[in-house]
């Protein structure tokens, strides 16, 4: 019987044609627009967790309650031991550490006299380490518009934007002014090595990316950190697996948090502020575009099976008066549709896919649409390929032909069979 | 009849003159009161001001992780010119603050650099403590500063107490509104509450170990607390003052500070 109508599918263009060029078209569009959807919040998760969150993030409890505020009087000490902790507890994260500051960034004169003051967001980070793979995750070496990237104890990068402000070119130096890990006045001397761009203006007004044990020198932090941040193996992010790690290693430290405010405590990305949201909503998007596209196709898909169900309404005729019942020549309606709908579903995905595939390689430059961005964004936008990137457009193409076929062909079940007659002119 | 409206209009009038005599007797008691509010100020800026002095302080700063001490030693002249060189912990030795006309820097030796403290940067807190460059770097008079009246009476530390509510009268204030309990006799505050113009209380502060110094009263310690932050506040005690002496006019110059 499938063999049968397949066969008719086939042979008969005008009956398989259009629908197919129709739930083609809807699949590649629904999978086009999930993967650039999920490419682009994804990739706007993952510069977060890379600048901001990790997947993981371990602070001291008390730090964690302020932790907007960098509170690094309350950092962790003995980073390095809880860092070899942290290794052995979950060797497959790369487990890293971070100082977070808000400072004030002092330009001198050529008397060495105040020539000008801005405040500055700054990230301490491992740059000099050559295991380290922080440098890729801030993108730094892409993000430098003029000078280079630090080589030595002492070179710090900034904002291209503040470097303009207060017509700094790489080389010269600052001070950095702010208060040390004990509440003491923190100077330190900075050289800067080049100036930054990241696309989002949130960062590009005050951002200095700087080495983490200058950091530690600058704010009397010797092996203290403010953050120790988690980055798992995965290409995308896991959130139920850095749900399970967070568990088991508080439920680790769960009588050492309820006596000590310094004992050291994990989030995930999701607890994080509003990063939650952002989870959740790119995890709606597949349903958003599925509910879409189901919608939008099973009406124009119903206006076609109507039509064909029009074209074909001698045929149906013919076969109710050979005696065929209704509910055999509907469900054979149903069959042919799902066939129709699996072979543009097919066609729709691969042509959708490799679209998909080019722009994940290539990526889409949006810099120039995000200069005004106060969100971490990346300037350069891919498509995401994940495991849904392959079903997702089977699910509106044969849900919507099969059911545009069921409405039109109710029609056959409302045939009777004396005007049947009178219709065949027998 | 008659006599039924004379006594209304004996009565009228006797109200009329009852109720002027009050509003009178009211407004020159108010008048009284501010007098003496004022008087009581001008007496508190004679406890706490002076044309210059010399102090050796330390402010003990208690964190929530630790505690620290910070000695140093102050050169103040009237309310415009002010010099200060922090002594210890070792890692504050050396440090620097010079107050001129309104204009504060800071010298540090680590980076050798003078940088200056400016604009909002003037309301963060000083070391972490509870006192910010703007509570430290205000000399001025309270008399000139403040509208004055008294709230009321009572009794703090077994002491009788005057309560003055204080309102600024210029717009270059930390605090828009302070309370004070007056020591009655001493004429020095023991307690004060700083207010910001939206009625938030922003700042305590407590003076204890109250000495007479020079012909003046002085509190040897005052307890700062940051009413905005956690933690149990900052001490601020007075281990030397010296009152009236001579000050060389470098040390209050740029020079001094490297």
């Amino acid at each position: 019987m499938k063999r049968f109508l397949l066969k008719g599918i086939i042979n008969d263009k005008g009956r398989s044609l259009l629908p197919i060029i129709v739930v083609a078209t809807g699949t590649m569009l629904t999978v086009l627009l999930y993967s650039w959807l999920t490419g682009v919040m994804g990739e706007s998760i993952r510069v977060n967790a890379n600048f901001n969150t990790g997947e993981l993030k371990v602070m001291t409890l008390a730090y964690s309650k302020d932790s907007d505020q960098f509170p690094n009087d309350l950092a962790i000490l003995d980073a390095s031991l809880l860092i070899n902790d942290l290794k052995e507890f979950e060797p497959t994260v790369d487990w890293v550490k971070r100082v977070r500051f808000g400072a004030l960034a002092d330009f001198p004169d050529s008397l060495g006299e105040t020539r000008g003051q801005a405040p500055v967001i700054g990230w301490a980070i491992d740059i000099f380490s050559k295991e380290s793979l922080e440098s890729q995750r801030f993108n730094l070496e892409s993000s430098i518009v003029n000078g280079e990237m630090p080589k030595r104890a002492g070179e710090v990068l900034i904002s291209n934007e503040l470097a303009t402000k207060f017509n700094v070119q790489p080389g010269e130096s600052f001070t950095l002014f702010g208060s040390t890990m004990e509440g003491g006045f923190a100077f330190y001397n900075l050289k800067v090595s080049g100036t930054l761009l990241f696309g989002a203006s949130g960062l590009d007004r005050g951002a200095i990316v700087m080495d983490i044990e200058d950091a530690q020198r600058a704010f009397g932090m010797e092996d203290a950190c403010g953050e120790i941040l988690g980055f798992l193996p995965d290409k995308y992010l896991n959130m139920d697996n850095a749900e399970r790690i967070k568990v088991r290693f508080n439920n680790l430290y769960s009588q050492q948090q309820s006596t000590d405010e310094f004992a050291p405590v994990m989030i995930t990305l999701r607890d994080q502020a509003g990063m939650a949201e952002m989870v959740d909503y790119t995890d709606a998007v597949s349903s958003i575009m599925v509910f879409i596209f189901v919608s939008a196709m099973a009406i124009v898909l119903w206006n076609g099976g109507l039509l064909g169900a029009l074209r074909r309404y001698s045929e149906f005729g013919i076969r109710l008066a050979m005696g065929e019942s209704k509910g055999h020549i509907y469900r054979s309606l149903l069959t042919e549709a799902l066939i129709i709908g699996a072979i543009g579903s097919l066609i729709g995905t691969i042509i959708g896919f490799f679209i998909v595939l080019y722009i994940n390689v290539h990526g889409v430059d949006m810099s120039s649409m995000m200069q005004n961005s106060t969100m971490v964004m990346p300037s350069v936008v891919r498509t995401a390929i994940t495991p849904t990137t392959y079903y997702i457009g089977f699910i509106p193409g044969i849900f919507s032909m099969v059911l545009g076929n069921a409405l039109a062909g109710l029609g056959i079940y409302k045939r009777q069979t004396a005007r049947l007659f009178n219709e065949l002119e027998v | 009849m008659k006599l039924i409206c004379s006594l209304k209009r004996y009565t009228a009038k006797a109200i009329g003159l009852a109720t002027l005599a009050l509003t009178l007797l009211n407004t020159t008691s108010a008048s009284l009161c501010a007098q003496d509010a004022v008087t009581i100020l001008k007496r508190i800026d004679e406890n706490l001001s002076s044309k210059n002095r010399i102090t050796e302080s330390s402010m003990t700063i208690y964190g929530r992780r630790s505690n620290r001490t910070i000695v140093s030693k102050s050169w103040t002249e009237g309310d415009k010119k002010s010099f200060t060189e922090f002594i210890s912990p070792a890692s504050e030795a050396g440090t620097k603050m010079l107050k001129l006309d309104g204009q504060l820097w800071i010298y540090t030796p680590s980076a050798d650099r003078t940088i200056q403290i400016s604009g909002h940067l003037l309301r963060q807190s000083v070391m972490g403590s509870d006192l910010s460059y703007e509570d430290m770097m205000d000399d001025r008079k309270l008399s000139d500063i403040y509208n004055v009246k008294i709230e009321g009476r009572d009794t703090l530390d077994s002491r009788d107490v005057i309560i003055l509510e204080l309102t600024a009268n210029v717009s270059d204030i930390a605090y828009y509104r302070q309370k004070m309990w007056v020591d009655e006799q001493r004429n020095i505050p023991l307690k004060q509450e700083m207010y910001a113009r939206s009625g938030q209380l922003l700042k305590r502060a407590e003076m204890k170990e109250i000495k007479r110094i020079d012909n003046r009263w002085y509190p040897s310690l005052v307890i700062y607390k940051d009413m905005l932050k956690d933690g149990k506040g900052t001490e601020f005690r007075t281990i030397s003052i010296r009152f009236d002496q001579q000050i060389p006019s470098h040390i209050f110059s740029k020079a001094s500070l490297r």
